[in-house]
């Protein structure tokens, strides 16, 4: 893997992680993955029947990636280690930020695709059914996430959400 | 209008030279055309680059004059293109020849043509059975269907049109177009535009060929048009075409010994030869170059599909 | 409501009843959307509306002022009509302000039904002429006509002249040079076609592979359409934007034309002196933000030109496609 700048938010995200191993963070993601799945239904009838695929959000500047199973009856979010990734259908690549950007502040995936800052893999029309359904939701899903976990989200959110980046 | 009597064989037609060729080739061809093909219907025109225009008008009379001497129907098909002054007026002009048979390619010719009788070309997007009433209440009674339309939607037109009197035709070989622009691409691809093109189009009388960045063969660039690099040909599928009424079977002026086309087709549509001879002889006279057939069978175009059952209910 | 020329109605894209209700906040006077299927031309997976979700985005729009024009603009093959008469019929029964059209069958048919309805000529019906346009016009009672992107303003301003409806014109997004309506490029190439099933380059049909030596290249079915070193900015691969190789051009080249993307901000002016009675956004395959960004910032620009103001359209670049902008045809006939 190539060495990466780490935005702080990166930084940040790897610090939890490092204190959250991951079969700690599992339940965070189920709950937020749940969440999710209950309060934006469209986001299902989008993927039609891509709903049963796998996507790999391979969150490249962590020490982890994330599997994502839109299934509505057993929605799942799991994150691995990338040398334990499963066969999945397709395979988002970007930086943390980028990619939290995506949910947070709807930031349009097309500049970020032609910028090659996101590469996808895999089935195309997999990842469009899904950057069409993610954006058929009004405000933020990374709010709506953080909305679970009441101060604690609300801390993460604006750690997040701090866009200043000091020069390593 | 023109009653609707299935003629016992389909017409055998050439559409209209697609290409820039220089005058002397032009005339020589349609020479041949006259005296040494069964073909029953020609089209002739300018109907890619107004540009060109002028070269054929010399010609065109004495061309057309020939091939009537010689027992054959002469339409004449307009601009698929129509924006420019000079286009808009060569257009209405040819609606109101009066005398002569006119293909409509263009909707502004629609206008002048309105109400008499005339055909429409395959760039008229008649897709459907709705379209099709609508212009044949305004005077359409011979339709060339766009090159896409797959083999059910061609049997459902011809049900339809022979109900309405009219004709369909329906192209059998040659490259099929695939899109226009205002650009010309044959000029941009020697750095120069349409208006300082100096015709240079005329070096590549089969178009110039595209491929992809792996070599892979793809696309002909045709001054403003773009084209498959197969050959559309439907062989097998003549015998489909004759049972469902199709009326008119288009042949496209290819850098191929058309002559020997011709007389492939004119066996296939009187049923002298069987499918198998008739691919034979078509690929041996089309060497170099392949053949298509995914359009009709709902499949992408470059696609050739062999020995498929006749049977499209 | 009749429209005059003092008008200037922001036409704006939307692919979700999400964009739609941002485009409406934003500012856009009219919308226009289709459903999920192959009677619009953006028949993008995931994308496009429901029934019920017109319904709700009808509503939304129409309490804030704002119209809802349903695009009903690709060509219905012989046996599948009736698709488009049933979503002309939904179309009517939600009250949308008018109905985007290209086939004249389907203008036919609306006209015949639905007499009262608005019929807008789509630009995929390619009427590039007073005389075409005036075909329409006079046979089908066309109201308004979307003008190919192609055309200068002079020839605008002539073609106002002589036809009798309005005139939309495209001031910003994806920029195409091959007539639109008339493209069998994708259907040659994967086996659906644009024209009939209302897409373009469809996603199913595309690859991205990387290759070892750090490059990517981008497929459509068979075919490669494109290769990018690692410093070079990707492209979706659409055919007509891809690179090939021609005999005297064996380095690969834009045999079509360069990603552009068009923004006629500087011209808005010269447009509405020209006659134009509405401008279009296009970028119904968009996101929200692209939404929200590119209709405020027309809005604005809009409401300064026609007050007189000077409008600041610096924003915008960000926002087109291939990072390179363009004013297309619209100032010079030289780039033909």
């Amino acid at each position: 893997m190539p060495q990466l700048d780490r935005t702080p938010q990166a930084r940040f995200i790897t610090r939890l992680a490092a204190v959250l191993p991951l079969p700690i963070m599992q339940p965070v993601l189920d709950r937020i993955v749940r969440r999710i799945a209950a309060s934006h239904s469209e986001i299902f009838d989008r993927l039609g029947s891509y709903r049963y695929s796998t996507y790999v959000i391979d969150t490249e500047d962590l020490p982890f990636a994330l599997v994502l199973s839109p299934d509505p009856d057993q929605p799942k979010l799991r994150a691995v280690k990338r040398k334990d990734l499963p066969p999945h259908d397709a395979r988002i690549t970007g930086t943390f930020l980028s990619l939290f950007k995506l949910i947070d502040t709807g930031e349009d995936g097309d500049a970020l695709f032609f910028s090659r800052t996101l590469l996808i893999s895999g089935d195309t029309e997999a990842v469009v059914r899904l950057r069409n359904a993610l954006d058929d939701v009004d405000g933020s899903i990374a709010a709506d996430a953080a909305g679970l976990f009441g101060l604690t989200g609300r801390f993460v959110l604006s750690r997040l959400r701090h866009s200043t980046a000091p020069s390593l | 209008m023109m009653t609707s009597n299935l003629p016992a064989v389909a017409a055998l037609t050439l559409g209209p030279i697609a290409y820039h060729w220089s005058a002397e080739t032009r005339r020589d061809f349609y020479a041949k055309i006259a005296d040494e093909t069964p073909i029953d219907t020609v089209y002739l025109g300018e109907v890619i680059c107004s540009k060109r225009a002028p070269f054929f008008a010399n010609d065109l009379p004495e061309i057309a004059e020939r091939l009537i001497k010689a027992g054959k129907t002469v339409v004449f098909s307009s601009l698929a293109e129509v924006m420019t002054v000079r286009e808009r007026r060569i257009t209405t002009e040819m609606m109101t020849l009066g005398e002569a048979e006119v293909e409509v390619n263009n909707s502004a010719g629609l206008l002048a043509i309105d109400g008499r009788p005339h055909r429409l070309g395959p760039f008229m997007n008649v897709y459907n059975e709705e379209t099709l009433s609508v212009l044949a209440g305004r005077g359409a009674h011979h339709v060339c269907l766009p090159a896409e339309l797959p083999g059910p939607a061609v049997a459902l037109m011809a049900e339809a049109a022979a109900a309405l009197g009219v004709g369909i035709e329906v192209q059998v070989f040659g490259r099929a177009p695939l899109a226009t622009s205002a650009r010309c691409y044959h000029a941009r691809a020697h750095g120069r535009t349409k208006d300082n093109c100096r015709f240079v189009c005329e070096e590549d009388p089969d178009g110039m060929p595209l491929s992809t960045r792996d070599g892979v063969p793809f696309l002909r660039v045709n001054g403003v048009q773009t084209q498959s690099e197969t050959y559309l040909a439907l062989i097998e599928e003549i015998a489909y075409l004759k049972e469902i009424g199709v009326s008119g079977l288009r042949l496209m002026p290819q850098q191929v010994d058309m002559v020997s086309v011709a007389a492939v087709f004119d066996d296939l549509r009187r049923g002298m030869i069987e499918s198998n001879e008739a691919e034979e002889r078509l690929s041996e006279i089309c060497i170099g170059t392949r053949l298509s057939n995914g359009f009709f069978h709902g499949l992408a175009g470059y696609r050739r599909i062999t020995k498929a059952a006749a049977s499209f209910s | 409501m009749p429209l005059d020329s003092a008008t200037s109605e922001l036409v704006c894209p939307a692919g979700t009843p999400a964009a739609l209700r941002t485009a409406v906040d934003a500012g856009a006077d009219s919308i226009y959307c289709g459903f999920q299927n192959e009677t619009n031309a953006r028949n993008f997976p995931g994308l496009n509306f429901t029934p019920d979700q017109l319904a709700g985005s009808v509503a939304y729009a129409h309490s804030r002022g704002a119209k809802v024009l349903l695009a009903l603009n690709t060509y219905p093959p012989a046996g599948k009509f009736a698709l488009w008469r049933e979503a002309a019929d939904l179309g009517a029964k939600l009250n949308v302000d008018a109905f985007i059209v290209a086939d004249i069958g389907v203008a036919a048919y609306i006209k015949k039904n639905y007499p009262d309805r608005r019929l807008h000529l789509s630009v995929q019906a390619a009427a590039a002429s007073p005389e075409a346009i005036r075909y329409y016009c006079e046979t089908l009672a066309v109201k308004r006509v979307v003008l190919p992107r192609i055309l200068t303003i002079p020839e605008i301003r002539q073609i106002k002249r002589e036809i009798p409806c309005e005139i939309e014109t495209f001031i910003f997004g994806n920029h195409g040079l091959m007539v639109e309506g008339r493209c069998s490029l994708t259907n040659y190439t994967t086996g659906l076609s644009t024209n009939m099933d209302g897409v373009c380059s469809p996603a199913a049909d595309v690859e991205y592979r990387p290759e070892a030596d750090g490059t990517l290249s981008t497929r459509l079915g068979a075919f490669t359409i494109d290769r990018f070193g690692p410093d070079e900015t990707a492209g979706y691969p659409t055919i007509c934007k891809g690179r090939y190789i021609a005999p005297g051009r064996p380095e690969g080249y834009y045999a079509f034309e360069e990603p552009v993307s068009l923004n006629l901000a500087r011209l808005l002016s010269d447009l509405i002196g020209a006659g134009v009675n509405a401008f279009k956004i296009e970028g119904r395959q968009r996101s929200r933000s692209y939404v929200r960004s590119v209709v405020s910032a027309f809005r604005t620009a809009v409401d300064d030109v026609r007050a007189g103001r000077e409008p600041d359209i610096a924003d915008l670049l960000a926002l087109t496609e291939g990072r390179k902008e363009t004013q297309g045809a619209f100032e010079t006939k030289k780039w033909r």
